[in-house]
């Protein structure tokens, strides 16, 4: 069954959207939204807090304690943790599963550490990735802003082995575009490894997800601006999703 | 009238906080504990629990709680393994070297033996269903069986007797045993807590229980 991800980008105390990371509107209350797509039948929730790396997390972490109150799906966190303690103490707000990017790529032994300590499964291994040629992309860090050098494809596999559990993958370049996902990048990083891969960025349709899963499948697609600006509802995706024969959960009707 | 309480087991590990909120949504009176007396005097326990099989037994042996998970299941009260909780009611895993467990339902726990090519860990939505075509306990609704339910799990139970597997689940080609009952011991692989409406049901079966009369 694909699984239907809301991405939630936050800034201080709201949501926000932009374009390939860029450029961002508020869209609205974490909490509300998250409460929302909940309720309207989404299967996960991921809060990406994109100002992590230079304010204060506390903001952060009052979000996930109060989304666990009403929202009874998996939770992950992103966004500038950087330490065992930093995912100890997201866990314990109440996130399911943490996403590491940056500190992975400063420091990779934290993502082998943080599998032993707390599971694989909580462990998602966030990859912000560029095109530089046609079957090439170069990892970036620090929300979009920052290059690394590092070749995408060769760093997944490095990710798996050091024991992340799944790997949540940006495309920058389509990131906020609504033109669809980069079906190369998802398709080479599916392939380069074993662990569930969730493709973000770029969808604007449900035939965006249809136009992937024909390419490759992914075991999650991440969703922000299609949900956001209120295109197209949860429910219209996955009858879309179901036309094409790809299982997904049920809605409530 | 009063809620009744559920203990939620606390030797450090497991998203106890989400459970918590859970059970409070289903109208019970949730106490994450492990003071012998207040596990004891509750009407049900619920023994949570994620990450590695040989670091949750650890937790629970260097805190000595075998025991008075025992007392609690020896007393005939409704006990409810999540994940990694569920797994430690058996035997023994084979997750990293062979380990003992809480063997309050013989068997083991076993890497899932998907085909090559398959992604593991199983991260996401799936259905259950009962074996024998009945559900063996009230924990699940006829409902239960068109509604998946969350799984994040590299490894399952294997109970020696079939007669404690309460329902199956296929991942891929691979039918696994999603939940366990030995009277009134119960575990499920998937987290009802994470499951929706569906695991909030369930939930609110396991607190609304008096009997368990099953096996």
């Amino acid at each position: 069954m694909m699984r239907l991800i809301a991405r939630l980008d936050v800034k201080n105390e709201f949501v926000i959207k932009g374009i390939h990371l860029e450029g961002l509107r508020k869209i609205g209350d974490p909490n509300e939204l998250a409460r929302r797509y909940y309720q309207q039948g989404i299967d996960e929730i991921v809060f990406m807090d994109a100002v992590a790396s230079l304010y204060d997390r506390n903001n952060l972490f009052e979000v996930i304690e109060a989304a666990c109150r009403d929202v009874f799906i998996p939770i992950t966190l992103g966004g500038g943790l950087r330490s065992l303690g930093d995912i100890e103490a997201a866990l314990k707000a109440g996130a399911d599963k943490v996403a590491i990017n940056t500190a992975a790529v400063r420091n990779p032994g934290l993502i082998a550490e943080a599998a032993r300590h707390f599971g694989s499964q909580c462990i998602v291994a966030s990859i912000e990735a560029k095109k530089q040629a046609s079957d090439d992309w170069e990892a970036y860090i620090d929300n979009g802003r920052e290059k690394t050098g590092i070749e995408v494809t060769g760093w997944t596999k490095k990710l798996q082995d050091l024991g992340a559990g799944e790997i949540f993958l940006t495309s920058i370049d389509r990131e906020g575009t609504r033109r669809g996902f980069d079906l190369q990048l998802s398709k080479a990083v599916n392939e380069a490894v074993s662990i569930p891969v969730i493709a973000s960025g770029g969808c604007g349709r449900p035939d965006h997800i249809t136009a992937l899963a024909d390419v490759t499948a992914p075991s999650a697609v991440a969703l922000a601006s299609v949900l956001h600006y209120g295109t197209h509802s949860i429910f219209e995706v996955k009858q879309a999703m179901a036309a094409c024969g790809l299982a997904v959960r049920e809605l409530a009707a | 009238m009063n809620a009744l309480r559920i203990a939620v087991l606390d030797y450090g590990l497991g998203n106890v906080r989400s459970i918590c909120n859970a059970l409070k949504a289903m109208g019970a009176d949730a106490l994450l504990t492990r003071h012998a007396g207040d596990v004891m005097a509750s009407d049900g326990l619920i023994l949570p629990g994620v990450g590695a099989f040989e670091t949750g037994m650890a937790n629970i042996n260097a805190l000595n709680l075998a025991p008075l998970i025992h007392d609690f299941a020896d007393a005939g009260k409704p006990l409810l393994g999540i994940c990694l909780g569920m797994q430690m009611l058996l035997s023994f895993s084979e997750e990293n070297g062979e380990h003992q467990g809480l063997d309050l339902i013989p068997g083991r726990v076993a890497r899932l033996p998907v085909s090559n090519g398959v992604r593991l860990p199983h991260v996401g939505w799936n259905r259950i269903a009962p074996p024998e075509g009945h559900w063996k306990s009230d924990l699940f609704d006829e409902a239960h069986r068109n509604e998946p339910v969350y799984f994040v799990h590299t490894y399952a139970a294997k109970p020696n007797d079939p007669a404690h597997i309460l329902a199956e689940t296929e991942y891929e080609g691979t039918v696994f045993t999603s939940a366990i009952i030995r009277g009134n011991v119960i575990g499920t692989q998937f987290h009802p807590e994470k499951s929706g409406e569906a695991g909030l049901r369930i939930l609110d079966h396991f607190i609304h229980q008096k009997s368990f009369d099953y096996v």
